[in-house]
């Protein structure tokens, strides 16, 4: 097991790194500045800036300085918020993010794999049909076109609740909604799936021919069985939750470090956009690995040694 | 059923605590305010946007300072004296503590201008002191020692300010928020870490409280502030309101006391039913097209002259604007105490008159409906200027100018416009002090990547260049105003509208009052 873990650690280091290699050098290509603006610096200026920065050290030089400065475990200063390290703003804007993310992803869990088993028990029914249709447009419809939907609907036309911003309850509504149905539907179509080839299962006829009634033979024996493939689906699922953040933070305007992404890309504040994009990369790799663990746990055929 | 009665606790605990925390703010008088984009630095001399200058006028207080109707009125310094040649200015300290004691002296202001100048800080904003003795060689390197600086604390009480020329609009400059004095001794023991609350001592009438990025930034009365009897705000919150929709929704429930900006779109809504929270006036900004002068189009006098009779500016600000901009007729915006506004020559010219002799200039400059002139129109994403570029595309279509729409995401734009790889470009001014100087030394054909139009002329050159040297105001305003209307004449830009500050203000807000800079100390206000 942790011979296991080790190993697969090991493995991340190149993933990060090319990773951290891609985000560098795309950024740079990107037209623009970190210090552009309406009124533009005179070049003396903006020659103090480049060299208070590094910006006028070679481009490689600026790349090993930045690998340097991580492996020292320091993301750098913001180029635009000039009073915080990158650090700063991605540990106070974690806590944010994490509990959208959280929520989405337990509420995913939980209604995913609900609807998921009564399509399954009732397969073939109407039920089954119009959950399943409706998850198809869950899964193909993207959450950047859910978002500004609800938003436009719920908290414009009816009302109901606040179109943007963090602090209060309501806040949570809409942008966890926008998060997690996209995972709801998918989890919901592989319990439904994997529920219905455990139902056919030989334990599960063998439990059912002894005389147990079917609400035990299904919560005993069967959903622990069926669970798994959603179990493998955790480490996609949180990327995906993720990388859905960053657009859903953006349009409600939520203090997380997704709306520091997308900010940090529109301003070239070369590193914030760094950061967030190494944290989020461990983060994926960290949770994936987490998911494979936790399948280890759950399924006995599968040993890590 | 124990879920839904946990849920029914938990309504009810938070309710209880809103209760208690609607009593408490009761207690104390709280503005909550509304800020526009996050705040890049809470360091004066780093700092570039309004947003910024905001708070640190909270917080700082430079030597001179804004009444609640923008006239420059003693802050830091009590009173202060002008040599006859207009080229030093003596500044009498009052006894002023910052908020963690210390006396402020002169030394801090040397400190703080140094500070601005000096280009291991970086400052954007440096160019701003260039009034002042070796200010320009120090920022560009030339003259290495900082200390050669035309500043001077001649005792504690007393600093004095040496002008490479005279300025008389300095009094004013002084007070832009990269003039703001720092404490020496926090900004070397915190190093970047100074701004931060805890850490941050300031001189204004409120301190940091707070400061979550995205979020809110909480000032709190500063009991060491000499003009702390008269305050009477406990606390001001300022919030980043980026989404202007969002903002004014905030608003309306009653969650701000003053918002940063006014959705276009709502204007009506808000004439209709709330207009006397309504606060929109001059501002000292123009919005303008830059025609590229170093294209074989827009090099022509007569192309930018068409170009420009054909816009009908009070069309784009009343219906496409909703209001929200004024028609703008002057590169220096009206509004700048002693400058005589200047106009094209064709404003007080009927419409049609103004088409007919556009499609003339245009023919004449041999262009015409077997040969139309074809010119793109760059803009950086923004609804609004999406709108204007329609409405003016369609008017110049008036006139047989086939325009195109090139949208361009803001850096992108920057970078186009840099490289000048447009022929006619958005753009928008906003003046950094009260004086015409700000608008008109853009356009200096020695000015750089600022002067996108290439605008090179030499007669103009000579008055705006002269004007610094000129000591008596009225003399030297003349001469500004001989060189705007040569400016307009050229026409290298095209003047479109005059920005309005828009604001919503709520009625519970008093002490609020219009000035054309925009900047209301929270010093002056209170909340019902």
């Amino acid at each position: 097991m942790l011979h296991y873990v080790m190993r697969r650690l090991g493995g991340a280091v190149p993933t990060l790194f090319i990773i951290i290699a891609g985000a560098f050098f795309m950024m740079r290509l990107a037209p623009g500045g970190p210090f552009a603006r309406e009124r533009r610096v005179p070049p003396e200026v903006e020659a103090n800036l480049m060299k208070a920065y590094h910006l006028d050290e070679p481009l490689w030089q600026q790349f090993l300085r930045y690998l340097n400065g991580l492996l020292h475990g320091d993301f750098g200063p913001s180029f635009k918020y000039k009073d915080f390290a990158v650090a700063d703003l991605i540990f106070g804007g974690f806590p944010v993010s994490l509990q959208l993310g959280g929520i989405a992803i337990a509420l995913a869990l939980v209604i995913g794999v609900t609807l998921g088993i009564w399509a399954a028990l009732r397969q073939n029914s109407w039920i089954d049909y119009a959950s399943m249709s409706v998850s198809m447009v869950g899964i193909a419809v993207p959450n950047f076109v859910v978002a500004p939907i609800l938003t436009l609907v719920i908290g414009l036309q009816l009302q109901l609740l606040p179109v943007g911003g963090w602090g209060r309850p309501s806040h949570y509504v809409l942008p966890v909604i926008a998060l997690c149905l996209p995972q709801i539907a998918a989890i919901a179509r592989l319990t439904r799936a994997s529920m219905i080839e455990v139902l056919s299962s030989n334990y599960v006829r063998t439990a059912r021919a002894k005389g147990l009634p079917a609400r035990l033979t299904i919560s005993r024996h069967a959903i622990r069985a069926a669970i798994l493939p959603v179990v493998s689906y955790l480490g996609p699922a949180i990327a995906g939750i993720i990388t859905g953040s960053v657009v859903v933070e953006q349009i409600f305007s939520i203090p997380g470090i997704g709306r520091y992404f997308v900010q940090g890309s529109l301003n070239r504040d070369y590193t914030l956009v760094m950061g967030v994009t190494v944290f989020y990369g461990a983060l994926v790799i960290l949770c994936n690995l987490i998911a494979d663990l936790l399948y280890g746990v759950l399924d006995p055929k599968v040993r890590y040694d | 059923m124990s879920l839904m009665k946990r849920n029914v606790l938990l309504s009810a605990l938070t309710a209880a605590t809103l209760i208690l925390a609607s009593t408490a703010a009761q207690a104390e008088m709280v503005l909550h305010r509304g800020n526009g984009a996050e705040p890049e630095t809470m360091d004066p001399q780093k700092s570039t946007g309004v947003t910024e200058a905001n708070i640190q006028y909270e917080i700082f207080e430079g030597l001179t300072t804004y009444s609640p109707d923008g006239e420059v009125v003693p802050g830091m310094a009590e009173k202060w004296d002008v040599s006859d040649d207009g080229k030093t200015y003596t500044f009498h300290l009052r006894d002023a503590k910052w908020s963690n004691g210390d006396p402020v002296t002169a030394e801090d202001f040397v400190y703080s201008f140094q500070r601005l100048v000096d280009p291991a800080i970086a400052a954007d904003y440096a160019p701003i002191a260039d009034p002042i003795l070796n200010a320009e060689q120090i920022r560009k390197g030339e003259e290495k020692d900082l200390t050669k600086l035309g500043v001077k604390a001649v005792d504690a009480k007393t600093f004095e300010v040496t002008l490479a020329r005279p300025a008389p609009y300095f009094l004013g400059l002084i007070r832009h928020n990269t003039f703001l004095p720092v404490h020496k001794a926090t900004v070397e023991k915190f190093g970047q870490d100074w701004t931060k609350p805890g850490n941050m001592v300031g001189n204004g009438a409120f301190t940091m409280e707070s400061w979550t990025p995205q979020a809110s930034m909480a000032l709190a009365k500063s009991p060491s502030y000499y003009d702390a009897a008269n305050v009477k705000l406990d606390k001001i919150v300022y919030y980043p309101t980026e989404d202007i929709s969002e903002e004014f929704k905030r608003y309306r429930a009653g969650e701000l006391h003053i918002t940063y900006e006014v959705p276009s779109d709502q204007i009506k809504f808000i004439e209709a039913n709330m207009k006397d929270e309504y606060e929109a006036k001059p501002y000292l900004g123009t919005y303008y097209y830059v025609v590229n002068g170093t294209r074989e189009a827009g090099s022509k006098k007569e192309v930018r002259e068409a170009l420009a009779l054909a816009i009908d500016r009070e069309a784009i600000a009343e219906k496409v604007t909703g209001g929200s901009f004024l028609p703008g007729y002057s590169w220096v915006p009206p509004g700048m105490i002693g400058y005589k506004t200047q106009y094209v020559s064709f404003k007080d010219m009927p419409k049609q008159q103004r088409i007919a002799k556009a499609k003339e200039l245009l023919a004449a400059a041999g262009y015409g409906p077997d040969n139309p002139l074809n010119m793109e129109i760059l803009y950086n994403t923004s609804e609004n200027h999406k709108k204007i570029a329609i409405a003016v595309q369609s008017m110049w279509k008036a006139i047989g100018v086939n325009a195109t729409l090139n949208n361009q995401e803001w850096q992108v734009y920057l970078d186009t416009r840099d490289e000048k790889q447009f022929d006619v470009a958005r753009a928008g001014w906003i003046g950094d002090f009260a004086d015409p100087v700000t608008f008109l030394d853009l356009f200096l054909s020695d000015a750089g990547v600022r002067n996108d139009a290439g605008y090179n002329n030499p007669e103009y050159d000579k008055l705006v260049k002269n004007s610094f040297g000129i000591g008596d105001p009225e003399t030297r305003l003349a001469s500004l105003q001989r060189a705007e209307q040569i400016f307009l004449n050229d026409l290298p830009i095209i003047p479109i509208l005059t920005y309005k500050t828009k604001h919503m203000v709520s009625k519970k807000v008093q002490g609020w009052a219009y000035n054309n800079l925009d900047f209301h100390l929270g010093r002056y206000m209170s909340v019902q």
